[in-house]
């Protein structure tokens, strides 16, 4: 009889476990099922516009199937990148971005430091005006500004409207908050005692900032970084409204402006425009993924 | 190397009070520990020396100045962090070497101090690793190491071993005191543990409620405590409080326990408390030491009585023996060989020579 409720006792336990491991395998089909959908919701726009980009507009407006190249050609390649125009876009877009990111890092980490770390008469309601400004969005800030664009320049004679380096002054209003919130996040993570070591250690507060924090938060640092330069790269709102003149366009407007002349849509050169616009980003997100990821969630599992 | 004096400090968040007034003295090369429980002040005080917090009243001096007003790097201190808060993108030698490099000193004088240092906490191998690759213990040695390099005039230590395991407390306990005979900086040392503070301290600050308790070299607290919180607090297992009172019958001092337990005080003892009001009540502070198994001899002050234990506690070397009295949980210590057991029945012998006496209502030692 014992013996007989030992050989019970084994498959009982076994199937327990079973159990448990089937709840898990259902979990992670139906987690694949999902991601799968996701993957494709996300993946069929950037293929469709590769396939467009490869047609010539002959081919992109006859009755074919649209998902196949038939006669593939690099002609909206090259008539892009050999049109001066284009290249102008290019070359305004990355100036604006690097210069907005320079400005908003310059801004918003020594802000984040001096919110996270000294305690001022106001610091915690100042903290949570950052993040309150960030939530204005831009459709409700481009025409005030575009008033006072305009007033500034009947004032002192210096004109900003339609020069592409109006956007520099006006992209930090996006960024700046933003990135001031990420850092204050990632600052508030590091521990109290490390920036009072420094202080008996002899730093003063930027040294502090400079030697300790800017380099442990590094990853924080970084992701701000990138998504500042992700919006400065892909704001369209703000180029539409405030610049006009062909040579002081950035892509994403100087591709829109461009390639659609009245009801003509030139198909396929404006896919390769985006496709061109996304590299930098895409290649960007590709080297910094691994920062970017932990800078997005440290602040979060951090002590 | 200089000497630490507290005036009348106090610290004042909002409404709390948490220093209230506490003075102090600390001599040159001296190593002082500050002990409490958490929430009385020990580790504000520390932190109002090395200038991280600002007091709200009173006056510090380090080597005679008057440091109230003067910024933490400024005070020539160095601080050991409870959580090390070594420098994490640093490695071991960058870490010991960041004062001396934010005060511009020559690389050869660096380099000697940083190998110099390294040697005498035996980290010279790990010189070049980085924080995250060290075990706990080694950390606690470079941030030792990050304060010895400077040469400050005076050590704070905010709990540094509290992060550690059981057996490497002990062992870090030995090297701090070894690096202090060594290099003899002052040294303002905060612990909650009273082992620590016995062993390492020259003299022990029992802190409380943000005031003093008592001053003293670990064997005046333990043998002649002010106080019941530290009579209660320094020593481990703690003393036994024992409701009594005092009678006086034919000119003999006798120490009622309960009804049927009556002790007399040995004579040595009589006279001190001679003028203590008779039929108030008091307490009897025995600690457990005291309170042994009967051997049979008749030695004066040792007075027998029985018991049946509760619970014993085998240690090894002793054996703890729990058993109630009137209500009142008490230990003693015996030796293994006195055959005490769960529930049985033992003969006790108490040490009155070693006695204390204490008011009840206002907790003093008389």
């Amino acid at each position: 009889m014992s013996s007989i409720a030992i050989d019970k006792a084994g498959p009982t336990r076994n199937v327990k476990y079973g159990s448990m491991s089937r709840d898990r395998l259902w979990a992670m089909r139906w987690s694949y099922f999902f991601l799968t959908i996701f993957a494709i919701f996300s993946l069929v726009p950037p293929i469709y516009m590769v396939i467009t980009s490869l047609k010539s507009s002959a081919e992109i407006s006859a009755a074919t199937n649209p998902w196949w190249v038939f006669h593939p050609t690099l002609s909206n390649y090259i008539e892009l990148l050999t049109s001066n125009q284009f290249l102008r876009f290019f070359w305004n877009s990355a100036l604006v971005a690097i210069i907005v990111v320079t400005i908003t890092m310059l801004i918003s980490v020594p802000a984040a430091f001096a919110l996270s770390r000294m305690k001022f008469w106001g610091s915690a309601t100042l903290a949570a005006g950052v993040f309150l400004t960030y939530l204005i969005p831009d459709t409700l800030l481009f025409l005030p500004l575009f008033k006072m664009f305009a007033v500034f320049g009947d004032w002192t004679g210096i004109q900003l409207i339609n020069r592409w380096y109006v956007l520099i002054f006006l992209y930090p209003t996006l960024t700046v908050p933003f990135c001031t919130w990420i850092m204050i996040g990632y600052f508030a993570s590091i521990p109290k005692e490390l920036d009072e070591a420094a202080i008996i250690d002899g730093a003063s507060w930027l040294q502090t900032l400079t030697r300790i924090f800017i380099p442990v938060a590094l990853p924080g640092l970084i992701a701000a970084t990138i998504f500042a330069f992700t919006v400065s790269w892909a704001q369209f709102l703000y180029p539409l409204v405030f610049t006009t003149s062909t040579d002081q366009l950035v892509m994403p407007v100087g591709i829109i402006t461009t390639l659609i002349k009245g009801d003509v849509f030139n198909w396929g050169q404006i896919m390769t425009g985006a496709l061109l616009g996304a590299a930098p980003p895409l290649m960007i997100y590709a080297f910094l993924m691994d920062y970017y990821i932990a800078g997005l969630t440290a602040g979060a599992t951090k002590g | 190397m200089a000497e630490v004096s507290l005036r009348k400090v106090v610290k004042r968040y909002d409404e709390v009070e948490a220093v209230r007034g506490i003075d102090l003295d600390i001599a040159d090369h001296e190593f002082v520990v500050l002990v409490g429980p958490s929430g009385c002040g020990k580790s504000t005080t520390l932190r109002m020396i090395a200038g991280l917090e600002d007091i709200t009243d009173g006056d510090i001096t380090i080597g005679g100045d008057v440091v109230n007003d003067v910024p933490p790097k400024d005070r020539d201190i160095a601080m050991v962090f409870q959580n090390y808060a070594l420098y994490p993108h640093m490695t071991v030698a960058e870490n010991m070497s960041f004062g001396l490099r934010l005060k511009h000193y020559p690389k050869a004088e660096i380099k000697t101090r940083v190998t110099e240092a390294a040697r005498m906490l035996d980290i010279t191998d790990l010189i070049d690793r980085k924080p995250k690759q060290l075990s706990g213990g080694q950390r606690q040695r470079v941030a030792m190491g990050r304060a010895i390099v400077r040469n400050p005039k005076v050590f704070l230590f905010d709990e540094p071993l509290s992060n550690l395991d059981a057996k490497l407390r002990v062992q870090m306990r030995i090297e701090i005191k070894k690096v202090h005979q060594k290099v003899r900086t002052t040294t303002v040392y905060v612990t909650h543990d009273q082992v620590e503070a016995m062993t390492l301290a020259d003299r022990v600050v029992v802190m409380n409620k943000g005031r003093i308790e008592q001053i003293g070299t670990p064997n005046e607290l333990y043998h002649n405590p002010a106080t019941r919180f530290v009579a209660g607090f320094i020593g481990s297992p703690a003393m036994n409080f024992l409701p009594c009172r005092l009678e006086e019958a034919a000119g003999k001092l006798n120490l009622r326990l309960t009804d049927r337990l009556v002790f007399p005080v040995p004579s040595a003892k009589a006279a001190r408390y001679q003028n203590v009001p008779r039929n108030e009540r008091l307490l009897l502070g025995l600690r457990p030491e005291h309170l042994t198994e009967a051997d049979g001899h008749a030695v004066p002050g040792i007075e027998t009585f029985d018991t049946v234990l509760d619970v014993t506690e085998p240690m090894g070397m002793e054996t703890l023996v729990y058993f109630t009295l009137e209500g009142t949980y008490v230990c003693g210590r015996v030796n293994p060989s006195a055959g005490a057991r769960d529930g049985a029945p033992l003969r006790l012998a108490v040490d009155l020579n070693n006695m204390h006496l204490l008011n009840e209502g206002t907790g003093a030692v008389l």
